[in-house]
């Protein structure tokens, strides 16, 4: 264990009405040259959300901004967090020993981006779905077929599935069984890694409704993370957008789509393709490409692709603004 | 899968006609052949007949007097018929000598294979589990030392420090001096001390490249996402290791134990010779060098036929550790 080195943000109380507190998210991962560590790539760096039960959350942003890695940071799924506060139900996620961490896995879930290769090869479908129910012992033996029957059932997988091995499905199903895997353990809250992004655009919709479906029939919480705008808009209750390790605007679906206020929000909600060849499409194109998480841009780090870039947003960091009620902002531009 | 090793049967015997042959003509091929030095030696002799006069009638006598292929095809003939023949180096029936010597290596080959497996691929599996930390590295580098130390350097030093300073073991030989006065407790033991010190040797020499395999394709299934998937469930690290993980990694290991079934009846040449132990590695490279044709060409293809069982072998493991092999 590294020593325990200064805390660079204001720890938060839990609150009952979230079920996920975010507080200042840290997660660097070393760049190492031979033996010594050279650098840090700046994957997820203070990050800052909350989130209420049975809301959906949607997290988006270019590819390479650490949406990823804040969603596995938050289930503990990739090593220690560098820094800040992650509290389910109010509980420190990283102050958990083995046991209990083991036993709250059954709480939050994840379905990751890629469901041919999430899945174990040399699996039949019935043993990846009840491994788990059965390793934590959350049903009885005897209701134990009932119960994976049943679960898959409501993915909209056949009962007879069950022997089968992953690589007789096709991509829509495969994401079904992930699903069924992660609904099988009861959990409450889900991160969905773009579970949709390697699936056609048919079976994306079904994907979908499946799991707006499975929202309301089970009272999950989604942390929803993509980079299709649509796809997000038509799920989320709240959107966050992501730059660079960071969380630039932060609020309801409805006003940041309505009325995005960050520059890096509006140039990315101009390039929502729109279904109609008439109208005449008004794109915000950004300069350049995004820089590397390992060095960062000093002060506001959009500064270097912002066509309303101000001195001080070359120096000075802004801070989160709420600009109307829930509707947080990073920028100099709403001092 | 009746059909399929039906099949695989019958391309093994195809395969085997052409080792058998190529061999055959290599052997025929060599500098000096059994008959051309027994001529010189028989030449020398004083009033005996010229070289070239004893040639010919050995020629004639050992059947060396035809070209390579009617020759290969008599050789078949025979052999075929289950007539292996005379050894002409050893001057017994090939098989006789072949059981004689094949049972000391093998028992030797199988004890350490055995040995090699259940320390490799357990360190394999710790390595990997703690990548790039010093058990990785300690693990790695004794590993490496092994495939690095040449058989003969290793050999003499552990009868430097074993033999000559401390003692517990005989130089020499596969049994002590004494043997023929021991119970039959008592011979076993005797063997069994002679053993040691080559059946170390095998292990050490030849443990890490498997270990190293073994933490290799470990590690490339412990980045695989369903790994992730199986913490992600909640699952504890024993299980993912070994349930997930490890289950995974077998099929690889599996091709490299089947393929290695055959080097277990090869011998160890240079083990055997530095023990002074007189098993198949070392008979079969004096029946080379000195051109016996019955006995290499009995020993090739029997390696041969190994060989092709243990591809065919693994290749069924496969169907069993992996339910994605569905053979048509």
């Amino acid at each position: 264990m590294a020593k325990k080195k200064k805390q660079d943000f204001t720890p938060i109380t839990p609150d009952p009405q979230y079920i996920l507190q975010v507080n200042a998210l840290k997660k660097y991962f070393p760049i190492k040259s031979g033996m010594r560590v050279v650098g840090q790539v700046k994957a997820v760096d203070g990050v800052t959300f909350n989130l209420k039960h049975g809301a959906t959350m949607g997290l988006v942003g270019e590819s390479g901004c650490g949406k990823t890695t804040t969603g596995r940071a938050i289930l503990r799924l990739s090593g220690d967090k560098t820094d800040g506060q992650v509290l389910f139900e109010g509980k420190e996620v990283y102050d958990l020993n083995p046991t209990e961490m083991r036993a709250l896995r059954t709480k939050m879930q994840i379905i990751f981006q890629d469901p041919f290769s999430s899945l174990s090869p040399r699996m039949p479908v019935g043993e990846i779905i009840g491994e788990a129910v059965r390793e934590h012992g959350l049903v009885k033996k005897e209701e134990f077929n009932d119960y994976i029957e049943n679960i898959m059932e409501n993915c909209g997988l056949q009962a007879y599935h069950r022997n089968r091995y992953p690589h007789e499905f096709s991509g829509g199903q495969r994401q079904r069984i992930c699903i069924a895997r992660a609904l099988a353990l009861n959990p409450r809250f889900i991160v969905c890694d773009e579970p949709v992004s390697a699936l056609d655009v048919s079976i994306q919709a079904q994907i979908i409704n499946l799991l707006k479906e499975l929202q309301e029939k089970y009272k999950l919480t989604y942390l929803f993370i993509s980079h299709d705008l649509s796809v997000v808009e038509h799920i989320s209750d709240t959107v966050g957008v992501m730059y660079l390790g960071s969380l630039v605007e932060y609020g309801d679906t409805d006003d940041i789509f309505r009325n995005p206020l960050h520059p890096y929000t509006k140039a990315l909600f101009s390039a929502i393709p729109v279904p109609d060849p008439t109208v005449r499409m008004n794109r915000i194109v950004l300069e350049g490409s995004i820089p590397s998480p390992a060095k960062p841009p000093e002060g506001c780090k959009f500064h270097t692709r912002c066509a309303n870039c101000m001195e001080r947003c070359k120096y000075e960091t802004p801070v989160q603004k709420e600009i109307e009620p829930g509707h947080y902002v990073v920028c100099h531009l709403y001092d | 899968m009746g059909k399929y090793i039906l099949k695989r049967l019958l391309i093994s015997v195809v395969i085997l006609f052409f080792v058998a042959f190529i061999i055959y003509a290599l052997m025929r091929c060599l500098p000096t052949s059994y008959i051309e030095s027994v001529a010189r030696q028989r030449s020398m002799t004083p009033g005996s007949k010229s070289y070239e006069e004893w040639m010919a009638q050995l020629a004639a006598q050992y059947n060396m007097d035809k070209s390579i292929i009617p020759g290969f095809f008599g050789w078949l003939g025979t052999f075929l018929r289950g007539n292996f023949g005379d050894s002409w180096k050893w001057t017994v029936p090939v098989i006789e000598k072949f059981n004689d010597v094949i049972w000391i290596s093998f028992i030797m080959g199988a004890i350490s294979f055995f040995f090699e497996l259940i320390i490799a691929i357990p360190l394999g599996i710790v390595a990997a589990t703690h990548q790039n930390t010093n058990l990785d590295y300690a693990i790695s580098v004794v590993a490496l030392a092994g495939i690095s130390f040449p058989t003969f350097f290793f050999a003499s030093l552990m009868k430097l420090v074993f033999s000559v300073k401390l003692g517990w073991f005989d130089l020499f030989g596969l049994v002590g001096r004494n043997y023929n006065q021991l119970d039959a407790t008592g011979k076993v033991l005797d063997m069994a001390n002679h053993l040691v010190m080559p059946i170390v040797t095998l292990v050490v020499i030849s443990f890490g490249s498997l270990m190293r395999y073994t933490r290799t394709n470990m590690l490339e299934v412990l980045s695989a996402d369903y790994i992730r998937t199986a913490r992600a469930k909640g699952l504890s690290e024993k299980k993912v290791i070994y349930h997930h993980a490890f289950r995974n990694t077998l099929i690889p290991i599996v091709t490299i134990v089947g393929g290695s079934l055959p080097g277990l009846f090869s011998g160890a040449l240079i083990t055997e010779t530095l023990f002074g132990i007189s098993g198949i590695g070392y008979v079969s490279y004096q029946s080379m060098i000195g051109g016996d044709i019955p006995f290499s060409m009995f020993y090739m293809v029997f390696l041969a036929v190994l060989t092709l069982l243990g591809n065919l072998i693994a290749d069924i493991l496969y169907a069993v550790v992996d339910p994605r092999v569905r053979i048509a």
